[in-house]
C-alpha cells in the first residue's frame, strides 16, 4: 500500500485497565495513522474489546495516556470520543430495522428547521452522496427499511454512518463475522476505501485472511500486553498466529 | 460496482419516477410483508357493502353524521394508543383515564359549586389530568423498568376506583355547560363546512408542492408527479365528499372536525418531526436509539403523556355526547375498542411500525360495525364476535407481516 509517512491520529501509551483483580490491559501501546488500516488481533481475553471501549469512552483508563493528534486527551464518555472524531462500529451494528437508510444514518443527529420539522431532502441527498463516495452501489433505494437489506449492506450502512460525521478514526469490531463470502468482499472493499480516503481505520478481527487482505499494519495483543506491531509486507499469517498464541521469543511469558 | 456513480444515479432517479417502477416497488414491499393500507380499505369497503345490503338506513347522510359522533371518542383515544404501541409498550389504563377525564370535566362545570369554571377551562383541566396520569405511569415504566402491562393494569384499577369515589353515592353528574356540550353536539354551518374542506385541501396541496420543490432543489427523485397530484385530489376529494354528505343532513359535526384535527396534528408529529422519528427509533431498537444519543426515557414518558392526554380528550367527547357522566364511564369495551382501532389500523403490537392515521381507519371500522349491527338490530353478541374476529385478523396479519419482513431481510 502507498502509505505515505502520515501523522499519527490516535496513540495509546502504557494504558492500564483493571476490573477488580482482573487486569484487562497491562500497559498497552497502540497507534493508528491517518490513511492506514491497522488491524488489532489477539485471542479471546487479549484485551481488544477493552481497548475499544476505553477509546470509545465507555470505560475510563486507570493509568497511561491517550493522545489524539499528538496531544494528550481525556475521554470520559462516548460524547468526548464523538467530539474528537472517534467512531466505533460495534458488532451488533446498532441500526433500527424499521427505519430506512437515511433515517438510520441521521439517527439522533437529524437535520431540522427552527420549527422542529425534519429536513428530509438534504438528509437524503447527503446519504446518497456518502454512499456513492464509498462506492456502495448495491443499495437500491435509500428509502427502504434497513430490515430489507442484506448483512453486507447493513454493515455498509453502519460504516457509512460512522464515516459521514467527519470522523478521523473509525473502529470496526468484527465487521465480517456474520457475513457470507460475497458480503465479506463488499465490506472489505469498503474498509480499504476508508483508508484510501485518509481515515485512520482500526479493524478488529479474528479472521486473519481478512486482516491480511486489507490491513497495512497489524498490532498483536496477548493477555493485555503488546506482543508487537507487524508490517503486513514483512510478516506471514504463520508468524501472526504464533504471536497470538505464544507471543514472540521476546515476550517474557512462555506458554 | 463501477466508479461511474453519477450517471448511474441519474438513471436510477428518472427510473424511480415512472409509474411502473413505483408499482413494482410497492408490490415488492407488499410481498415482503408491508401490506400498507390495503387490508383496511378492503375492510371498510366490505363492511359498507354488507350493511348497505342489509339495511337501507346505513348508507345515508344522517347515519354518516351519526357515525362520526359515535366513532369520535374511540378514535381520539386510539391516537394516543398508537404512540404507546409505536414504542413497543401497551397502555391498559386509557379506558378509565378517559372515564376520570369525563368525571373531571363534569365536576368542574357544576353550576353553583366552588369550582364552576367556564367549559373550555374544565376541558383543559380534564385533558391535563389525563396527561399527568400518563406522565406518572410513563415515569414508573421508564425509570424503574416495571413492565407497562402491569403498571397500566394497576393504573386501570386505581382510575376505576377513583371514578367510583368521585361520583360518590349520587353516581351521576349532569352537564349543563354549553361549551362542554358543544364538543360532541355542535354542528357547523354548511358554509363553515365548505371552508374547512377548502382549507384542508389547500394545506394538503401546499405540503405536496413544498416537498416536491425541496426534493427537486436537492436533486433527488421527486416521485411520480401524476401520483402526487392523484393523492392530493383523492384526499381533498374525500374531504369534500364527507362535507357534502354531512351538509346533506344537518351539517358537519364539530366533533368530526376535532378528531380529524387531532389525527392530523399527531400524524404530523409522528412523521415530520425529530420527536416522531425518535419514537419510531425507540420502538425499532431502543439500544440503537440510546447509542445514537436519543433520550429514550424521555421519549417513553412523552408517549405515555400523549396517551393520557388523548384519553382525556376522548373522555371529554364521550361525556359531552351524553350530556352527563355516570359510573359506567371508562368501562365496557372502550379500552379494547381503542386498542383494537389502532391495531386494525395497521399499528404493530411489536413496536416501530404503523401510522397515526391508522387510528382513524381503525376507529372507522370499529364504529361502522357497532353502528351497523345496531341498525340491523343484531344481538350484542354479534357485535362482540365480529369485532373480535376482525381484531384477531389484524393481529395475525401484523405477526405474519413481521415474520415476512424479517425473512425478506436475510
Amino acid at each position: 500500500m502507498a502509505t505515505t509517512p502520515a501523522t499519527t491520529a490516535l496513540e495509546l501509551r502504557e494504558v492500564h485497565k483493571s476490573f477488580g483483580s482482573v487486569q484487562a490491559l497491562r500497559g498497552v501501546d497502540f497507534e493508528v495513522r491517518d490513511g492506514e488500516v491497522m488491524a488489532l488481533v489477539g485471542d479471546n481475553g487479549a484485551g481488544k474489546s477493552t481497548l475499544i471501549k476505553c477509546v470509545a469512552g465507555i470505560y475510563s483508563i486507570d493509568s497511561g495516556q491517550i493522545l489524539f493528534d499528538g496531544k494528550p486527551v481525556s475521554i470520559s464518555g462516548p460524547k468526548d470520543a464523538a467530539k474528537l472524531g472517534i467512531e466505533v462500529v460495534y458488532q451488533d451494528l446498532a441500526l433500527c430495522d424499521n427505519l430506512d437508510v437515511v433515517q438510520n444514518m441521521f439517527l439522533g443527529r437529524e437535520e431540522r428547521d427552527p420549527l422542529f420539522r425534519l429536513r428530509e431532502a438534504p438528509m437524503e441527498q447527503r446519504t446518497t452522496e456518502t454512499l456513492a463516495s464509498l462506492s456502495v452501489t448495491t443499495i437500491r433505494s435509500v428509502r427502504q427499511p434497513v430490515a430489507t437489506l442484506s448483512g453486507g449492506q447493513r454493515q455498509s450502512v453502519a460504516v457509512a454512518r460512522a464515516v459521514m460525521w467527519n470522523n478521523r478514526v473509525v473502529f470496526l469490531d468484527e465487521p465480517t463475522a456474520a457475513l457470507g463470502v460475497a458480503q465479506t468482499r463488499q465490506v472489505l472493499d469498503l474498509v480499504k476505501r476508508l483508508g484510501e480516503q485518509g481515515l485512520a481505520v482500526v479493524l478488529v478481527s479474528h479472521n486473519l485472511s481478512d486482516v491480511f487482505e486489507v490491513a497495512d499494519r497489524i498490532t498483536v495483543l496477548r493477555l493485555g500486553r503488546n506482543v508487537r506491531v507487524y508490517d503486513k509486507s514483512a510478516t506471514s499469517q504463520q508468524e501472526i498466529v504464533e504471536a497470538i498464541t505464544f507471543g514472540t521469543q521476546a515476550a517474557e511469558e512462555p506458554a | 460496482m463501477s466508479s461511474a456513480a453519477p450517471p448511474e444515479a441519474a438513471v436510477a432517479a428518472t427510473d424511480q419516477n415512472s409509474l411502473a417502477s413505483i408499482a413494482r416497488a410497492r408490490w415488492d414491499a407488499f410481498k415482503g410483508g408491508d401490506v400498507g393500507s390495503v387490508p383496511v380499505i378492503v375492510g371498510i369497503v366490505a363492511i359498507t357493502i354488507f350493511f348497505t345490503v342489509k339495511t337501507n338506513i346505513f348508507f345515508t347522510a344522517v347515519n354518516f353524521s351519526n357515525l362520526i359522533g359515535q366513532m369520535a371518542g374511540v378514535t381520539v383515544i386510539a391516537v394516543g394508543v398508537v404512540f404507546v404501541l409505536l414504542i413497543g409498550e401497551i397502555d391498559l389504563s386509557i379506558g378509565y383515564v378517559s372515564g376520570i377525564a369525563s368525571v373531571v370535566v363534569a365536576e368542574f362545570q357544576v353550576a353553583g359549586s366552588s369550582h364552576d369554571y367556564p367549559g373550555l377551562v374544565a376541558i383543559a383541566i380534564a385533558i391535563l389530568v389525563g396527561a399527568v396520569i400518563g406522565a406518572a405511569q410513563g415515569s414508573i415504566i421508564a425509570f424503574l423498568g416495571v413492565p407497562s402491562f402491569v403498571v397500566t393494569l394497576a393504573g386501570l384499577l386505581i382510575c376505576q376506583g377513583m371514578i367510583i369515589y368521585l361520583l360518590g353515592t349520587q353516581g351521576v353528574i349532569g352537564i349543563q355547560d354549553k361549551q362542554v356540550n358543544d364538543v360532541a353536539n355542535y354542528v357547523l354551518t354548511k358554509n363553515t363546512g365548505w371552508i374547512v374542506a377548502i382549507v384542508f385541501t389547500a394545506i394538503l396541496t401546499a405540503g405536496a408542492i413544498g416537498s416536491y420543490l425541496s426534493r427537486r432543489r436537492a436533486g433527488l427523485p421527486t416521485g411520480n408527479v401524476l401520483l402526487t397530484i392523484g393523492r392530493v385530489v383523492l384526499y381533498g376529494g374525500l374531504m369534500f365528499a364527507a362535507v357534502a354528505v354531512c351538509n346533506h343532513s344537518r351539517g358537519v359535526p364539530l366533533v368530526g372536525l376535532i378528531f380529524v384535527f387531532v389525527v392530523a396534528v399527531f400524524s404530523y408529529l409522528a412523521s415530520r418531526t425529530t420527536f416522531g422519528r425518535h419514537v419510531y427509533a425507540v420502538g425499532g431498537n431502543a439500544e440503537a436509539a440510546r447509542r445514537a444519543g436519543i433520550n429514550v426515557k424521555l421519549i417513553r414518558i412523552l408517549c405515555f403523556v400523549i396517551s393520557g392526554a388523548c384519553a382525556g380528550l376522548g373522555g371529554v367527547i364521550l361525556a359531552s355526547r351524553l350530556n352527563s357522566v355516570d359510573l359506567t364511564f371508562g368501562g365496557g369495551t372502550l379500552l379494547l375498542d381503542a386498542i383494537s382501532a389502532a391495531v386494525i389500523g395497521g399499528v404493530s403490537l411489536f413496536g416501530g411500525r404503523g401510522r397515526v392515521s391508522g387510528a382513524l381507519f381503525g376507529g372507522l371500522i370499529i364504529g361502522m360495525i357497532s353502528n351497523g349491527t345496531d341498525l340491523v338490530g343484531s344481538a350484542d353478541w354479534v357485535k362482540y364476535v365480529t369485532t373480535g374476529v376482525i381484531l384477531l385478523a389484524a393481529v395475525t396479519l401484523d405477526t405474519v407481516a413481521r415474520r415476512r419482513q424479517v425473512a425478506a431481510g436475510r
